[in-house]
């Protein structure tokens, strides 16, 4: 599903990001990228998504190579691989249902898939009774369940989500974690950058430890290894 | 790709809404448009009027060749020949010295009748250059074939208005690309600020997989609207002005050799041009923003 090989990232301030990194995720992984702050986390995930350009070295995801693909593609991969962000990164002049659609209709979708689409995933992440609220009215925990609806709307192959949790309680924190759990159950692959210790350990999947650019550590079902 | 005609109706709304909630900046740009297309007006129609006049004066210019009092009937269709295979040559009009001499009765009096007697004149061609800025090349060749007594064709003069001619040109069309660029660059900026105020939303656009035609288009389209909104007033102040400017000049320059641009279909070709300029400069001027945040 996802293959780095030989990922080297330089930013144009001289800061090396990424130091050769080499890594396979297979379709309907579940995998925990843990490691210090500026670790290079961050970098890793928008490589991704193609917010970042490898300086060397290849990226393929579902058999696109992000190091060639043209600019004018980068859409097509994005609709392929949906992204949950800290920050949620939610339309304020938009309602729940609208900022879920929001994603559709920007991809052209017809009016019919996306109620259709839209209905079936506020019911997943449990906020059909709030639809028509607007992010202010919302706590955190339902912002980001917003979010995490918009991502999803579109199944794409690949949710990459960057400390999704790291604005949110602990108790809000884990419910983040059973939504992703079950979009994950339903065979979606799932890269997620994150902080939190209790959830790595708890959670036993796959960790990848990133240090100065560098993968430190990659085991199945491994610990936060740090003490946060 | 063809655009579905939702997305269409969508690109469409989306810039309605961006003109009604960037309210400010659209009365702005819209004002600079505006300004800059009555300037723009002004200075066609003084410049199509000063070129209509120049025409005028230049279909006007003709060369006048004296033909030597020697030169028999051959010789002198040996002349028109020659003159006729000149290079930019238009027009040759033979008239005798009886009809020059009529012409000087007709403009000075009957006093010079008694010259009817012993014609002092002598028999002339008219010429007209295909190019009247050529006149002066011509006339010079001309000066130099046999029985060509002299040539006359208000030699400095002629050069002179020219000159005047071509520097209104030129100045009018500099300073018009000018007005055009600095309309272009204003609304370059109104689009910056409404795409910046709506930096978070296209960030999202792209993040969830919109193509660039996708942000773009709806930017062109408020471009166009500005620009369109912008040509309206000029063109009516240019259309009113001109109409009632021709109504008054127009019997007072009566018989005068200074004539005005009929109002149609010149103000049609006026109306035209100025919503296409402004159509141009929205669309573009807004292209010129989007183009630079879509890269960055
Ligand atoms: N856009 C950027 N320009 C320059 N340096 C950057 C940029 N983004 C991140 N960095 C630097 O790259 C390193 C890795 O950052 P990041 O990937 O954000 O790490 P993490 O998410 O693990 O905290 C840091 O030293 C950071 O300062
Ligand atoms: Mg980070």
């Amino acid at each position: 599903m996802i293959i780095m090989k030989k990922v080297y990232k330089k930013y144009p301030n001289g800061v090396v990001a990424s130091n050769g990194i080499n890594i396979e995720i297979k379709r309907g992984e579940f995998v925990f990228v843990v490691g210090p702050s500026g670790a290079g986390k961050s970098t890793f995930i928008k490589m991704m998504y193609r917010e970042e350009v490898p300086t060397s070295g290849d990226i393929i995801i579902d058999d696109i190579n992000l190091a060639t693909l043209r600019n004018s593609q980068v859409p097509y991969l994005r609709r392929k691989v949906g992204v949950v962000f800290q920050d949620f990164k939610l339309l304020p002049k938009l309602n729940v249902y609208e900022n879920i659609a929001f994603a559709l209709e920007v991809i052209e979708e017809s009016p019919e898939q996306i109620r259709k689409k839209v209905n079936d995933v506020l019911g997943l992440v449990g906020l059909t009774h709030k639809s028509r609220m607007f992010p202010n009215e919302l706590s955190g925990g339902e912002q980001q369940r917003v979010s995490i609806a918009r991502s999803i709307v579109n199944t794409p192959k690949v949710v990459i989500a960057d400390e999704p949790t790291g604005n949110l309680d602990p108790a809000i924190s884990w419910e983040i974690m059973e939504m992703l759990e079950r979009i994950n159950a339903r065979g979606t692959t799932i890269v997620m950058a994150t902080h939190n210790k209790e959830i790595v350990n708890t959670m036993k999947h796959r960790v990848i430890a990133i240090e100065g650019g560098l993968i430190t550590r990659d085991e199945v079902g491994g610990g936060y290894g740090y003490e946060s | 790709m063809a655009m579905k005609a939702r997305t269409f109706r969508r690109h469409l709304r989306e810039s309605f809404k961006s003109l009604d909630r960037n309210r400010w900046m659209t009365l702005a740009s819209v004002s600079a448009v505006t300004v800059t297309l009555l300037l723009v007006g002004v200075f066609i129609v003084l410049m199509m009027n000063l070129n209509k006049v120049a025409d005028d004066i230049e279909k006007d210019v003709e060369i006048k060749v004296l033909i030597d009092l020697a030169a028999d009937e051959s010789a002198v269709s040996v002349l028109e020949q020659k003159i006729i295979e000149t290079n930019g040559v238009e027009s040759i009009q033979f008239i005798s010295n009886a009809e020059e001499l009529e012409k000087m009765i007709k403009g000075y009096g009957d006093e010079l009748g008694l010259y009817k007697q012993d014609n002092p004149l002598r028999h002339v061609f008219y010429v007209k250059a295909s190019n009247p800025q050529q006149t002066a090349t011509i006339a010079k060749e001309i000066g130099l074939y046999d029985d060509a007594y002299k040539v006359i064709y208000g030699e400095g003069k002629i050069e002179k208005l020219f000159k005047v001619l071509n520097t209104g040109r030129n100045v009018g069309l500099v300073l018009i690309v000018a007005l055009f660029f600095t309309a272009m660059f204003l609304i370059s900026n109104t689009i910056r600020i409404t795409i910046v105020a709506r930096g978070r939303e296209i960030e999202i656009m792209k993040l969830v997989g919109a193509t660039r035609n996708f942000v773009r288009i709806p930017f062109l389209f408020e471009g166009m609207w500005l620009g369109i909104l912008g040509a309206i007033l000029p063109m009516l102040i240019m259309t009113i002005t001109y109409f009632n400017l021709y109504e008054f000049l127009e019997p007072k320059l009566e018989g005068e050799f200074l004539q005005l641009l009929s109002v149609t279909p010149f103000i049609y070709q006026l109306n035209g041009l100025l919503l296409f300029m402004g159509l141009f400069i929205g669309v573009w001027g807004s292209f010129i923003s989007v183009q630079k945040f879509i890269k960055a």
